[in-house]
């Protein structure tokens, strides 16, 4: 259970979160998206007690996270799998870790196993990793002390395309056995495929959060038409609210059926008409993106 | 667009409590963690080596009736105290360099805990070091005996294990007040040369260097006899260039931002 509740951190005249509130309950898999440098790691940073916030606070099962007598016990954290000693193993990271949590130092060599670090790769240096594998060495060290929930800061990153899907297996797995595990991600398509709950966020402020289906369905219809003049007249005859969107086509907040009707009672041709659902979030996303990278003196 | 799901209240469902770390096994990993990188195993290594070096040269060539117990003691010690400080330094500044206070302090947000149980292992590693250069002095006394090799006085055997404790603990409080491991360590071995320099510049630094010059008053330590001046002298120096550099490191640690 980890509840954020109005953070917010300021740094001199910039805000780099604002008001930022959610919630992540036990058995759910959130997805923190947003662009970078849109506040996620900051937040996730305060959530740990790492970063002071400004304002607002934020708990970890129940308590905030520095009241926590133990909190490798309560919590797996890993916020960012380069910030590893390179002059130690992989092996040594985790027996260290191990010997704080208090948990038997045989887990090592099980969460090696789970990760998939070879024998070979855990006794060689950190600082000889790949990016990838310093992400398994620090999902293994998150799991170590059996944690109930994980906070994860683009574990993603540096993974090869099976590595991701494996992730994903591992993620989706802990959240069913009653994990509560919060991720962030600025690729939209690698939350959508493991998250139960979106938390979008954009120049430090939610935009959008909620269960990912109804985000999803939230975007109604796509439909487009070879007269797109007709196509609109005959929707606003229905009594549909439209909305533009790429390619000539039109979103509407509307069933499938309701859309067909319409357009057939006008003889309007359709050439498309498809749920408008992923899209309508990515082009929210897309803006998002752009909108954080254009005008200057906004960023972050 | 925002939807907030129906939240039930879990904190009515039994919790286990995790008892608190311990500050002794803290301070157990933090001084595993001086000898677990690279950097820390050569160190020691180097250490080790320069006081056998020193103790086998010494009783081979020495004029064997000079030396007693203390005497081969003094040298053998000085590698252990040039060099520890050192690893005191980088046990706390190598997590800010390398970033692993993103670890550290998720696993033990109570910064000052492990800021105590740095300044611990620091000492730990001053007594493990000085029980090994007493073995050492010990192992190769038979060598390099003078008419009574065996008188052991107490004082002067203290008075070496605490020069190697100050000399620790100067490196653990520069690190902790620069947080820079090369700006600490340059400093930990520039800062005496500047005082020998400036002192014979100025005369007018003479005087306050009796008093202020951690090494001068710290080489007191290795002295046969030391007077009340001389304990207040080194007590002075202790007080500005390891306490308050502490104390001063423990406020920039615990309110330093982990990124």
């Amino acid at each position: 259970m980890i509840e954020v509740a109005h953070l917010t951190k300021r740094y001199g005249a910039q805000t780099a979160v604002d008001d930022v509130s959610f919630r992540c309950t036990p058995g759910t898999v959130t997805g923190f998206l947003g662009p970078n440098g849109a506040g996620k790691s900051t937040t996730m940073r305060m959530i740990c007690g790492l970063t002071p916030p400004t304002g607002g606070h934020a708990t970890v099962a129940g308590r905030p996270y520095r009241q926590l007598p133990n909190p490798g016990r309560e919590v797996g954290i890993l916020l960012d799998a380069s910030a590893q000693h390179p002059g130690r193993t992989g092996r040594e990271t985790l027996t260290l870790a191990a010997k704080l949590l208090r948990v038997p130092t045989s887990r090592v060599g099980e969460l090696l196993a789970r990760v998939d670090l070879p024998a070979a790769a855990a006794r060689k240096r950190v600082g000889d990793y790949s990016l990838g594998m310093r992400q398994r060495l620090g999902l293994a060290q998150a799991l170590l002390g059996e944690p109930r929930a994980l906070i994860l800061d683009e574990p993603a990153n540096g993974l090869d395309p099976e590595g991701i899907f494996w992730m994903r297996g591992l993620l989706r797995d802990f959240a069913d056995r009653g994990g509560t595990v919060l991720l962030s991600s600025h690729l939209l398509r690698e939350v959508e495929a493991v998250a139960d709950r979106l938390v979008m966020i954009g120049n430090g402020r939610v935009v959008a959060q909620g269960a990912k289906d109804e985000l999803l369905s939230g975007a109604g219809m796509r439909v487009r038409a070879l007269d797109p003049a007709a196509l609109r007249a005959a929707l606003a005859a229905a009594g549909l609210a439209t909305a533009p969107a790429d390619g000539g086509a039109v979103l509407v907040d509307a069933a499938a059926e309701a859309v067909g009707r319409a357009a057939a009672a006008a003889g309007v041709v359709l050439l498309e008409l498809q749920p408008g659902r992923a899209r309508g979030l990515e082009e929210m996303f897309l803006s998002l993106t752009n909108g954080t990278t254009a005008p200057e003196g906004t960023a972050r | 667009m925002t939807v907030t799901a129906p939240v039930r209240d879990t904190a009515a469902v039994a919790t286990p409590s995790f008892s608190p770390i311990p500050l002794w096994r803290l301070t157990a990993v933090e001084l595993r963690k001086m000898a677990d990188t690279r950097s820390g195993a050569w160190l020691l290594a180097i250490v080790g080596l320069l006081a056998a070096a020193v103790v086998t040269v010494l009783s081979l060539t020495a004029d064997a009736p000079e030396f007693d117990f203390v005497g081969l003691l003094g040298p053998t010690v000085l590698p252990a105290a040039v060099l520890l400080p050192v690893l005191g330094v980088l046990s706390v500044t190598s997590e800010w360099s390398q970033r692993t206070t993103l670890t550290t302090y998720a696993l033990v947000p109570r910064r000052i805990r492990v800021a105590a149980a740095k300044v611990l292992a620091a000492l730990a590693l001053a007594v493990l070091a000085y029980a090994a250069c007493l073995a050492a002095t010990a192992a190769a006394l038979p060598f390099a005996g003078g008419s009574d090799p065996w008188h052991l006085p107490a004082a002067a055997l203290g008075k070496a294990g605490l020069f190697l404790v100050v000399n620790v603990l100067l490196g653990v409080a520069f690190g902790m007040l620069l947080l820079n491991s090369a700006l600490a360590i340059v400093l930990y071995f520039v800062l005496p040369i500047a005082w020998s320099i400036l002192g014979e510049m100025v005369t007018a630094l003479a005087r306050p260097a009796q008093w202020l010059d951690l090494s001068v008053t710290s080489g007191l330590l290795l002295e046969p006899v030391m007077s009340g001046r001389d304990w207040a002298r080194l007590g002075t120096s202790v007080a500005v260039w390891i306490v308050l550099p502490l104390v001063l490191g423990l406020v920039r640690v615990a309110r330093r931002e982990v990124k």
